[in-house]
Formats: structure tokens, C-alpha cells, sequence
């Protein structure tokens, strides 16, 4: 009982960190830069919509706000890697660490900041799950068509090719630098949307909100597809795929907290799932990969997509 | 069309490790030339070509593409000039994008990319069209992602796409030389089609000295960052590899420790 109780809960919150996981997918599947600036961006998404919102500003412009400081923090993340040459995942960390000094500045000071939901007119809030999974879900889908579409338009496809291969870009005359910068700073735009709708949910902005949210991001996705690609391996089915796997990770949460596990875990059962998804078909190529059974006569070999041709 | 001047390039500088890859290399390529390269390991063909794509910038000298200076311009911008075909099958193409979509990304080059919507029908019927010209039969699986092709039909598609928007110079970096012995002969024979009907300027590097007297209108050699021979007009027409492997062991003052590789 206890569970199904727990249920709106876990799928409301699943599907923010579900648009959170779509933001990493960007950086993380499409431009293949692990990008840790996300355990950032998104508690200062977080941040500028608590204070907007106590400063008495309508809640779209919260919203929209709090997007806009995120893709600001994804900007500065790509202009270190690519202007400065930082690697990227220390360009990510050292934006991390920034904006906690800039997440405090935005607080005030103070560590916490909380939304009133009686003064403020919230899009999403624990008291009232239905609303906030209906909300939610419009938003993740129109993010989703949003983000289809615009890896169909000609600037989108060089967005792809540069996280699919940098070289062949490069010689098609794409300027990588750009390119990075800018799906850097759609994904980390993203994620602090994300962060807005969790502070929300959650009634408050807390500095340390965000601390492993990549590992949460990251689970999400390797959740998601691991199932998503075997269905259809394309963008939408994908993108819907990291919106399941958050949810997923969600009821599993709520799970492990009503069997007992003590909360002090909880950010160590994140790692590990996270670690399990990864090693799992890594162990199955390593060490399970030789056939049981000789194929039967007339079967042909199965040919190996031609990559290493 | 392509005048290099006096390039000079030297790796890792003022360490032990210092190479001079390129020492004062003077080059003057005339519209629709074709030009073939060859040189032992290390005589800096590569590093030449890379040079001229903007891969880093030279130490020294000047590098100008049909009247515009380009010896600092960045890679992706200079891009709009220059057609390539790597040694690497792999490093040409988009592998989890579609066939279609690489060829779209290559159709763009040199132009701005706007937020429009990207391949449209009639690309696709274009594409079509060329791809049949290949005859490997990849006009019928113009949706599939290039990761699901042999490293030959990667590299005729890479072709296709250097040659997509007719570049001023096309730069073939060993090209064939990682394919089979078939799958090369049949990306060569596409090579030379392409470049004659398009009337393309050619640089095409190759460790075959055979393949090197075949093709091209002009041949140069090149030992220790310099180019040692250049060979053009009937005189290259009748060359044979036994002549050619005299006149590098002149020109390197009988140095044939560095290793040609013969065939």
C-alpha cells in the first residue's frame, strides 16, 4: 500500500529528472563530452527560480530564467574546453565548482531558499502529483519534439556529425568549437530547466541540491536505452527511453527507501546502479562472449555491422 | 591554384624529440592538375597534406589557394576549398548518422548552416542518383547509418562527399591503402572518374609507385621534408618503377634505408 501510495510521487519526480537525463543525453551520447558542470547547472537552475520566485516574478519567467543561467553555465564549460583547451571534463568540474560560489550569491547567502506554494503560482508541486505529472510530462514532450526537430534542421545535423566525428566535420568545413559551445550550453539550459521544476516540486532551493545528479542523469540513460535500442534506434524512441529509465529509477528508489535501506545510502545505491548498467554488457563481451553451441549448418555467421572492416 | 611557398614545419621543437617533417617545400599545382605523391615513411606527405587542410598552422612559409592566403585561416573555414579522403575509412564519414545526412553535411560545405530544415526529398533523389554512380549499390540503403558499411564503401562515400560541392583542390591521403587489394582498385577507378569528369585539382599521396606512374598527370617525390623529384608532361607518362626507384636513390644521395614500399 505504502508503495502504490509512493507511486505518483516517484513518477512526478522521475519525469523531471527525466528531462534532466535528457539534457546529459546531449552532452553525454550526442556530443560525447562528459559533461560534470549538470551537478551544477542544475541547483542553479534551482536557485535563480526560488529567488525569482520569492521576489514575486510570474513563474514562466522563473522558468525561463533559470534556463537561461543554465546554458550560460554550459557556455563557460564550452568556451574552457574549447577556447582555452581545457580538457572537457575539467572544464566541467571547474564550472561546477564555480557555480557553487555563484548558486550562494544567487541564495543570498543562505543555503536554502523556499517557494511557498499558497503565494506563488507553482507549475509542479508534491501536493498535487496529477497536476504536476501532467505538467511535466507536456513539458518533456514538447522538449523532446523540440529537440527533434532541431537535429533535422541543417545546423542540428552538425551537432550530431561533431559528437560523431569531429574530423569529418572539421574537413565538411563545421566549426567544432561552436557547435560544442552551443549544445553545451542547450544541455546544461536543460538540465537547470529541470533543476526549476524540482525546486519547485520540492518546495525549496538547496545549495547542495545537485550533488550527483549526473550519476542520476547517467542512470536515466543507460536505463533508458538499454531497453530504447533494442526497440528502435532512433532520437525520439530514445529520448522517451531516458524518460522511462528516470522513472524507472524513481519507483526503484522508493523501493529500496520503503524495504528500509537508510538514506545515508542513497547516493551510493545511485553510483552503484549506475556502475551495474555499465559493466553488465562490458562483462557479457569480456567474459561470456564465446558461442555455447557450434551454429547450425546452413545458418550464415553473423556479420558484424562491418564496423571493423 | 595551390602555391605553397618555403613551408617549413618542425614537430615537437627544441626537445630531443624535434622532427623537421616539412623543410622549405615549394609547390605550384595549375588548375586541374593531378598530381600523385610518394616517399618513404616519414618523408612528410602527411604532413604536407595536413598542412594544406589546416590540421595546425606552419612555422614558417605561405600556403594560397586560388589567390586567397590561407596559411592561418582555421580548418572548418578553409573547408569550403578543399575536398578529403583519409587513409582511415573510419575518419571520413559519420558512422551513426545516415548515409543521406553525411552526404547533406558534405553538400553544405563552405556554406552557412541555418535552423532550416535539413535533408529534404529532393536531396535524397539527388543523392540517389549519385550514389547509384558508384554502383555498390548504396542508393538503396540511403537511410542507413554509415556505421553499417565495409571500409570501401565508406571510403567511396567519403569520395563522394569531397567531391559533392566541387572543391578548388581534393586532397586523397593514402586513401586506398587500408582497403583490400580489390575493394583499392575499385575506390582508385572511382577516383580517376571523379576527378576527370569534374576536372578536379588533385594531390593524391600513395606508397604504390605503380599506382603513382598510373595516375595523375604529374608526379613528385618527396625524402626528408623535401620534394626531391617532379615529374610531369610525357616524360611521367613513360615512366617506369624501375626508373623511378633510381632517380630516388640519386636524389637521396643512396639512401634507401628509409624504406619505400615497392609493388
Amino acid at each position: 500500500m505504502a508503495f502504490i501510495n509512493a507511486l505518483p510521487g516517484a513518477v512526478a519526480e522521475g519525469l523531471i529528472w527525466g528531462l534532466m537525463g535528457i539534457g546529459v543525453y546531449l552532452s553525454f551520447i550526442i556530443l560525447d563530452i562528459a559533461d560534470l558542470t549538470v551537478d551544477g547547472s542544475i541547483c542553479t537552475g534551482g536557485c535563480v527560480c526560488a529567488v525569482l520566485l520569492a521576489n514575486g516574478f510570474p513563474v514562466w519567467l522563473s522558468v525561463v530564467a533559470a534556463f537561461a543561467a543554465g546554458a550560460l553555465a554550459g557556455f563557460v564549460t564550452g568556451l574552457l574546453h574549447t577556447a582555452f583547451g581545457i580538457p572537457s571534463i575539467l572544464a566541467g568540474i571547474l564550472t561546477q565548482l564555480m557555480l557553487y560560489s555563484v548558486n550562494l550569491t544567487i541564495l543570498g547567502g543562505k543555503s536554502l531558499v523556499a517557494i511557498d506554494p499558497r503565494a506563488n503560482k507553482l507549475l509542479v508541486h508534491m501536493s498535487d502529483n496529477p497536476r504536476s505529472i501532467i505538467t511535466m510530462g507536456i513539458f518533456v514532450a514538447a522538449t523532446i519534439i523540440g529537440l527533434w526537430l532541431f537535429f533535422y534542421t541543417e545546423f542540428g545535423l552538425t551537432i550530431k556529425s561533431t559528437g560523431d566525428n569531429p574530423d569529418m566535420s572539421r574537413a565538411q568545413g563545421v566549426n567544432v568549437k561552436l557547435t560544442q559551445v552551443l549544445g553545451l550550453s542547450i544541455s546544461n539550459g536543460i538540465v537547470a530547466l529541470a533543476g526549476a521544476m524540482l525546486a519547485q516540486y520540492k518546495g525549496s532551493a538547496n545549495i547542495n541540491d545537485g550533488r550527483g545528479a549526473i550519476v542520476i542523469g547517467l542512470a536515466a540513460i543507460f536505463i533508458g536505452l538499454s531497453v530504447s535500442l533494442k526497440i528502435k534506434p532512433n532520437f525520439v524512441v530514445s529520448m522517451i527511453g531516458v524518460t522511462c529509465g528516470a522513472i524507472v529509477y524513481y519507483i526503484v528508489y522508493n523501493v529500496v527507501i520503503l524495504l528500509g535501506l537508510k538514506t545515508d545510502f542513497l547516493k551510493m545505491f545511485s553510483a552503484i546502479i549506475v556502475a551495474i548498467f555499465i559493466a553488465v554488457p562490458y562483462i557479457k563481451k569480456e567474459y561470456f562472449a564465446r558461442q555455447r553451441k557450434m551454429p547450425s549448418n546452413g545458418a550464415k555467421t553473423r556479420i558484424n555491422g562491418g564496423n571493423n572492416a | 591554384m595551390l602555391k605553397i611557398t618555403n613551408l617549413h614545419k618542425t614537430f615537437d621543437p627544441g626537445t630531443i624529440n624535434a622532427k623537421t617533417a616539412l623543410d622549405g617545400i615549394d609547390l605550384h599545382l595549375k588548375d586541374g592538375d593531378f598530381v600523385t605523391v610518394i616517399g618513404g615513411n616519414g618523408a612528410g606527405k602527411s604532413t604536407l597534406l595536413n598542412a594544406i587542410a589546416g590540421v595546425w598552422k606552419p612555422d614558417f612559409g605561405t600556403i594560397e589557394i586560388d589567390g586567397v592566403d590561407v596559411t592561418l585561416m582555421p580548418e572548418y573555414r578553409r573547408a569550403k576549398y578543399l575536398g578529403r579522403v583519409f587513409q582511415d575509412p573510419m575518419k571520413g564519414t559519420a558512422p551513426d548518422m545516415e548515409i543521406a545526412e553525411n552526404l547533406f553535411i558534405a553538400s553544405k560545405r563552405g556554406t552557412k548552416r541555418r535552423f532550416v530544415w535539413g535533408v529534404r526529398k529532393k536531396d535524397r533523389a539527388l543523392y540517389k542518383e549519385l550514389l547509384a554512380t558508384l554502383d555498390l549499390g548504396l542508393e538503396d540503403r540511403i537511410s542507413h547509418k554509415v556505421g553499417l558499411l565495409s571500409g570501401g564503401q565508406r571510403q567511396a562515400v567519403t569520395l563522394l562527399m569531397a567531391t559533392l560541392n566541387r572543391p578548388k583542390l581534393l586532397l586523397l591521403d593514402e586513401h586506398t591503402a587500408s582497403l583490400d587489394p580489390k575493394t583499392a582498385v575499385k575506390v582508385l577507378e572511382l577516383t580517376d572518374q571523379i576527378v576527370h569528369k569534374n576536372k578536379l585539382t588533385t594531390l593524391m599521396i600513395t606508397h604504390n609507385m605503380k599506382e603513382a606512374i598510373a595516375h595523375g598527370n604529374r608526379l613528385i617525390m618527396m625524402h626528408e621534408g623535401r620534394i626531391i623529384v617532379d615529374i610531369s608532361g610525357d616524360e611521367k607518362k613513360n615512366l617506369t618503377v624501375e626508373q623511378l626507384l633510381n632517380l630516388f636513390i640519386k636524389a637521396s644521395d643512396g639512401d634507401i634505408s628509409d624504406r619505400m614500399v615497392l609493388s
